[in-house]
């Protein structure tokens, strides 16, 4: 087990390492992210003089070690726009999009989880057939386009919630609705897969053999089987919820990471947004790692000898 | 012990009962609507009733038909007067290009990658694997932020952009199928015979291993033209230039009491095109491979 986990934080350094290497590599796309971020109305002089500033007249390796070991640090640099340090810029912004995937997140399993146990055990139903279809449009529905819809049927026509911005349990609701649903509808259809291949197992036959209540079976038998690979996807999730945010938090002003990381977008400043995309992008890898770990005690085949 | 002529399938293996059979209604159905949607984008110049770009101040944010509007403009208009029926129509355009484009790079990409990775193994299936972990640490949609933010908007950008990004699950599935083909008898038999390993990839492992990237193909198309979308109203996208169904709910956003029909009618010609080849992956997926079924 110590083997393991030690293997797994090693793997897990690595990834860490590429992902900053990718953030890092991505403001050079362009060729020069002095020009990039450059006014338009600089002489060549403020120019050359910006791109000393920033350390962009050094050579590549040189500015991702520096990129690395100030990182490590929480030293992402200043923000081109806001004049503070980017890190704790984000550190402002981040409960608010904790808060916002955490309630997406509860939403894509207090919904989907029982949706997917509905349909699979009236398997071939009018309502197996109709939670169904309802999970496929949902799986098909832009993120964004729901965002603007809820918005306007529920904050613009009814007033019954507010357009935007954080503030009480009601102006959760839109935003995590949202940035939920995808997950709702893909958790319904994992459950009902899983529990109806669970239902094939022989045990299960065994239980109903035994003369165990058809209830107790699913709720002893099946769904404790079932609800491990839904389980294990809902860590993902919410490293995805985590990202998908950031188009949550722009439609309905949500004063998270996400929208911060698109006005810095609009606003040229690089370094916020390479900052914000690294410390996401660590946050869930080490999410996944955190999972896995409990994966391998509470599942002993997983267990790698 | 009698010959047996080389036609008649081998006694091991399950038995074939592989039925002809047609594609349930709904796929019909979604395959049909993906044709008309062809037909539209190809010849959108053409069916489009107003030049997707013409501006008409007076007649702006004018309703659709049946809400009140003219037949002028069937589904209303946009905050500039420009026809929205026009644009979706054009719009159309954007969304299937990136999309067919994306998953050709990103097919291509993943598909070679996956097959030397499967089939050579060894230093080169570790990098490629590592490298395929560390692209799935990312949450995507953040890699295609970051992307974009640097190069900024452009169609032939996005294209590379979601192609490239997009590799990793066919370089996945590609590889664990080449693990299981490369075992199989035919195989060992061509590379006794001294087949050269390039030739056994194209002739005899590529072709067994489609199935399954077809099924992937199509999921990876729904979400691009999603993600197509995503970035276009972002601002990230194509540019506003060209008509996108991303960029039109990015307008219709700031006119969301004035004008509903803005932001209804694209983002229904989203939902309705990624459902159709969402229905198209189900039933492909249960066709060629239930394995995969998720």
């Amino acid at each position: 087990m110590t083997a393991y986990i030690l293997r797994r934080l090693l793997q897990t350094v690595l990834v860490v390492l590429g992902v900053s290497a990718l953030a890092f590599g991505s403001m050079f796309l362009s060729g020069d992210p002095t020009m990039v971020m450059a006014s338009e109305s600089w002489t060549r002089e403020q120019i050359e003089e910006f791109r000393h500033q920033m350390g962009f007249d050094r050579p590549w390796l040189v500015q991702y070690v520096d990129f690395l070991s100030r990182a490590v640090r929480g030293d992402f640099g200043d923000s081109l726009r806001q004049q503070q340090p980017v890190f704790r810029l984000l550190l402002q912004r981040m409960p608010a999009t904790i808060e916002l995937a955490l309630a997406a997140m509860l939403i894509a399993l207090g919904i989907g989880i029982p949706a997917g146990i509905l349909a699979a055990t009236r398997r071939n139903t009018l309502m197996d057939r109709l939670l169904m279809v309802g999970a496929l449009i949902g799986q098909s529905m832009p993120v964004f386009w729901l965002g603007l819809l809820l918005a306007m049927v529920f904050a613009v026509t009814l007033g019954w919630f507010p357009v935007a911005g954080r503030g009480g349990w009601n102006h959760l609701v839109l935003p995590a609705v949202s940035l939920g649903l995808f997950s709702v509808a893909y958790n319904a259809r994992m459950t009902r897969s899983a529990i109806l291949e669970v239902l094939g197992q022989d045990y299960i036959r065994t239980a109903q053999a035994k003369g165990v209540p058809w209830r107790r079976v699913l709720s002893r038998h099946a769904l404790r089987n079932a609800l491990i690979p839904v389980v294990t996807v809902a860590g993902l999730q919410f490293g995805g919820l985590l990202g998908g945010a950031v188009i949550t938090e722009s439609i309905f002003a949500w004063p998270g990471v996400g929208r911060l990381t698109i006005q810095a977008i609009q606003g040229k400043d690089l370094p916020l947004v390479q900052a914000a995309v690294t410390v996401l992008a660590t946050i869930f890898v080490v999410l996944n790692l955190i999972i896995d770990l409990l994966y391998a005690v509470m599942d002993p085949r997983v267990r790698p000898r | 012990m009698t010959s047996r002529p080389a036609a008649l399938p081998a006694e091991t293996g399950p038995p074939r009962r592989r039925r002809r059979r047609w594609p349930p209604l709904a796929a019909v159905v979604a395959l049909a609507f993906l044709a008309f949607l062809a037909v539209l984008a190809v010849l959108a110049p053409v069916i489009a009733p107003h030049p997707p770009a013409r501006v008409a101040m007076a007649m702006r944010l004018s309703p659709p038909v049946f809400a009140g509007g003219t037949w002028t403009y069937p589904l209303g208009t946009d905050s500039l007067g420009q026809d929205l029926l026009s644009r979706i129509i054009f719009g159309a355009r954007v969304s299937l290009l990136v999309g067919v484009c994306a998953v050709l790079i990103s097919g291509g990409l993943g598909v070679t990658l996956g097959l030397v990775a499967g089939y050579l193994g060894g230093a080169l299936d570790d990098v490629i694997m590592r490298i395929a972990e560390i692209q799935l640490a990312f949450p995507t949609i953040l890699l295609y932020i970051a992307a974009m933010a640097t190069l900024g908007p452009g169609l032939e950008k996005i294209i590379i952009v979601i192609g490239v990004v997009g590799w990793v699950s066919y370089a996945r599935i590609e590889r664990g199928v080449v693990l299981a083909v490369r075992e199989q008898e035919y195989v060992t038999a061509a590379q006794a015979m001294g087949a050269r390993t390039g030739l056994i990839l194209r002739r005899h492992v590529l072709p067994n291993t489609m199935a399954p990237m077809i099924i992937v193909a199509s999921f990876s198309l729904a979400t691009t033209v999603v993600t197509e979308a995503s970035l276009s109203f972002l601002g990230l996208g194509v540019p506003p230039s060209i008509p996108s169904w991303g960029s039109l709910l990015a307008d219709g956003r700031d006119y969301l009491r004035q004008g509903w029909w803005i932001t209804t009618f694209p983002g229904l010609a989203i939902m309705t095109t990624v459902l159709a080849i969402n229905v198209i992956g189900d039933w492909l997926r249960d066709a060629l491979d239930p394995r995969l079924r998720v």
